[in-house]
């Protein structure tokens, strides 16, 4: 996608740390990542349980809960102003503004004591100056923009009265009420039926094109990513491992792990005899990780330095990054980044 | 939901029959009898008494008239004082503990609540850990420690307030405020410890992180999003609570001086007194039903989830 080198860079993440503090030791859900959201883009983040692709994504909100957990380091520049130092007035006129998210479980996620309507009215009002008429006016454009039927009535009952597709639209319609420049969806489909899925997918990307939304879309589903996405970051251990735009990624995954993550996804087109391509072993234990390439232990082409050493990020053209001692030029003298 | 609130009161009938017919007869199971003193009378004396109460009729008559009785809102001679009936004494006493309680049960509802949130707001910080420090004393130290210690301090050291006494008497109402500060110790303690750990099982919710992504501001938070949910166990603990703190309390009546019914719950089964402890028993249970129907009515109006068809 050549044109987004071409558009404005709405959000730019640099060397962002979180660290949880636990009785086990630190937690490095986040070590060191970076990454650019341009305007109208939708950046996938792919990576197992535990990799810190949520984290990432409450860190730019600043919605970690503190303690245990605690950004030790980065920048996360919105539209030039870093995120991670803005007082907290001007926090809250991003939060839900220009900056709003949906969460994995929509049955938790809207709160069950209050009406829809008051729910979506008070986010309208809060940024935007309208009065109550108009904001519940608007909620119920909203609400039928996201393919809520009977939106009028609707909008007066609670959660509860939703089933969970119905409650996803509903997040949907709310964070995207105030026009928000970048939408985070932190795995919108994951608690939602098979075929709910597809629909609230595309919905996302719909009104993401229509309303010229950003988005990052979190999931650990790379099918979701190839449909949807312009650009990829696969996580690992709280580390990018591997950035590149989308068809090149599938093209040539260069990474051992997400070349592992490609070939254990199930495909109608190719013949499949026998077991499903898996990756060996278990994700690694985020407790004090040593300088050393965390996949090494699960790595089928591991070499002598991937257990010593955290490999460079090395440029493999067109954008394409990746972190593996495989890619790297000078395995000998390279200082751990 | 008017249909559910006739059902339920309705409902209060045959329960309320239940306890007055249980409480009779495990009050006549109990060895000794309302007429037993440290001397034995004289069996002539003691049969004349047995004819005046009607105790020669076989059980099930002594009960089928008790129950006439009640039923007519008539609890009853009392067996040991012989001035006045059953009646008189508990609609004589009852008002005020409930004075007492209900002062003493708010106190602790806006302390306890207030506490509790603040504790849950600054979790881990001085504040939790004072408030916290408090609630535990509330609940731990007993009511005949922490009466003579407030009488202390502030009757006589402070002279702040009379040590003892009620409303009708010289001093007027502020003879109330040390009673009740001491009854609601303890509620107070419970009151703030369930507050904080429910607010902060609130707090951690997914729907509160989903109004913190939207950008509202903490206090918005706090009292419009968190606060129904995490009222819902202190809701039905007060139920209850209430219902005990208003029939009285024998320990600070008797450190305060106050003309309560808690007296009666002690001395009566001391005495044998079978009218009596019926009569505070059928006063308690009743009061104690209703607070439990208002309970589950607050939890529908607090909980849209909650529906009574």
């Amino acid at each position: 996608m050549e044109t987004n080198e071409t558009r404005k860079t709405l959000l730019e993440v640099k060397d962002l740390r979180t660290y949880f503090k636990t009785d086990a030791g630190v937690v490095k859900a986040v070590d060191g990542i970076s990454f650019k959201l341009s305007q109208g883009e939708t950046l996938g983040i792919v990576g197992e349980s535990g990799s810190g692709k949520s984290v990432t994504n409450l860190s730019i909100m600043r919605l970690i809960q503190s303690p245990p957990g605690k950004i030790v380091g980065g920048e996360i520049l919105f539209e030039g102003d870093d995120i991670l130092k803005v007082p907290e007035s001007e926090l809250r006129s991003i939060r839900g503004n220009k900056i709003s998210m949906i969460f994995q479980d929509p049955m938790t996620s809207l709160n069950p004591f209050l009406k829809i309507s008051t729910q979506m009215v008070e986010t309208i009002l809060l940024h935007q100056d309208m009065s109550k008429k108009e904001a519940l006016k608007k909620s119920i454009d909203m609400l039928k923009l996201v393919g809520i039927p009977a939106a009028e009535e609707r909008i007066h009952s609670y959660p509860h009265q939703f089933s969970g597709g119905m409650r996803q639209r509903v997040m949907i319609a709310m964070a995207l009420s105030c026009e928000a420049k970048i939408l985070i969806a932190d795995e919108p489909t994951t608690a939602l039926d098979v075929t709910i899925q597809a629909q609230i997918l595309e919905l996302i990307q719909e009104l993401a094109q229509k309303l010229d939304t950003a988005v990052i879309l979190i999931t650990h589903d790379l099918g979701v990513v190839a449909g949807l996405c312009d650009t990829v970051c696969v996580m690992y251990a709280g580390k990018i491992v591997e950035k590149a735009n989308t068809d090149e990624l599938y093209a040539r995954p260069s990474h051992p792990y997400t070349d592992g993550l490609i070939k254990s996804v199930p495909r109608l087109d190719k013949a499949q005899n026998g077991k499903l391509f898996s990756i060996e072993g278990q994700p690694p234990n985020v407790i004090d990780l040593p300088p050393c390439c965390p996949f090494h232990p699960r790595c089928s082409r591991k070499m002598e330095i991937c257990t010593k050493q955290y490999p460079p990020v090395v440029d493999l053209g067109k954008g394409h990054e990746v972190a593996c001692w495989l890619y790297a030029e000078n395995k000998e003298n390279s200082t751990d980044e | 939901m008017t249909k559910y609130v006739i059902r339920r009161l309705l409902g209060i009938i045959p329960t309320l029959l239940v306890i007055i017919t249980i409480s009779f007869f495990i009050v006549r199971v109990a060895p000794g009898g309302p007429f037993d003193g440290e001397r034995a009378l004289p069996e002539v004396i003691k049969k004349n008494i047995e004819a005046k109460y009607h105790f020669d009729d076989p059980l099930v008559v002594q009960y089928g008239r008790y129950m006439f009785d009640v039923l007519r809102g008539d609890l009853g001679p009392s067996y040991r004082y012989k001035d006045h009936d059953v009646n008189f004494y508990i609609f004589q006493s009852l008002p005020n503990s409930m004075i007492l309680g209900v002062i003493a049960i708010s106190i602790s509802i806006i302390f306890g609540i207030s506490s509790g949130m603040l504790a849950a707001v600054k979790q881990n910080t001085w504040v939790d850990y004072l408030g916290m420090a408090f609630a535990i004393i509330g609940i731990s130290v007993p009511l005949f420690v922490i009466g003579p210690i407030l009488q202390y301090i502030f009757a006589m050291r402070l002279g702040w307030f009379p040590t003892s006494g009620w409303i009708t008497g010289d001093n007027g109402w502020i003879t109330v405020i040390l009673p009740a500060v001491t009854l609601s110790a303890s509620n107070f303690g419970t009151i703030a410890r369930l507050t904080r750990s429910s607010m902060l099982e609130t707090l951690r919710s997914d729907y509160i992180r989903t109004a913190k992504a939207k950008g509202m501001r903490s206090s918005v938070i706090l009292f419009k999003h968190a606060m129904k949910g995490a009222m819902l166990p202190i809701v039905s603990y007060l139920g209850p609570a209430f219902a005990g703190i208003i029939t009285g309390s024998v320990v600070v009546e008797q450190v305060f001086r106050v003309p309560g019914l808690g007296k009666f719950f002690v001395q009566s089964s001391f005495n044998r007194d079978y009218t009596l402890i019926v009569g505070v028993v059928i006063v308690y249970s009743v009061i104690l039903v209703f607070m439990n129907f208002i309970v589950d009515i607050v939890y529908s109006l607090l909980d849209p989830r909650i529906t009574y068809k």
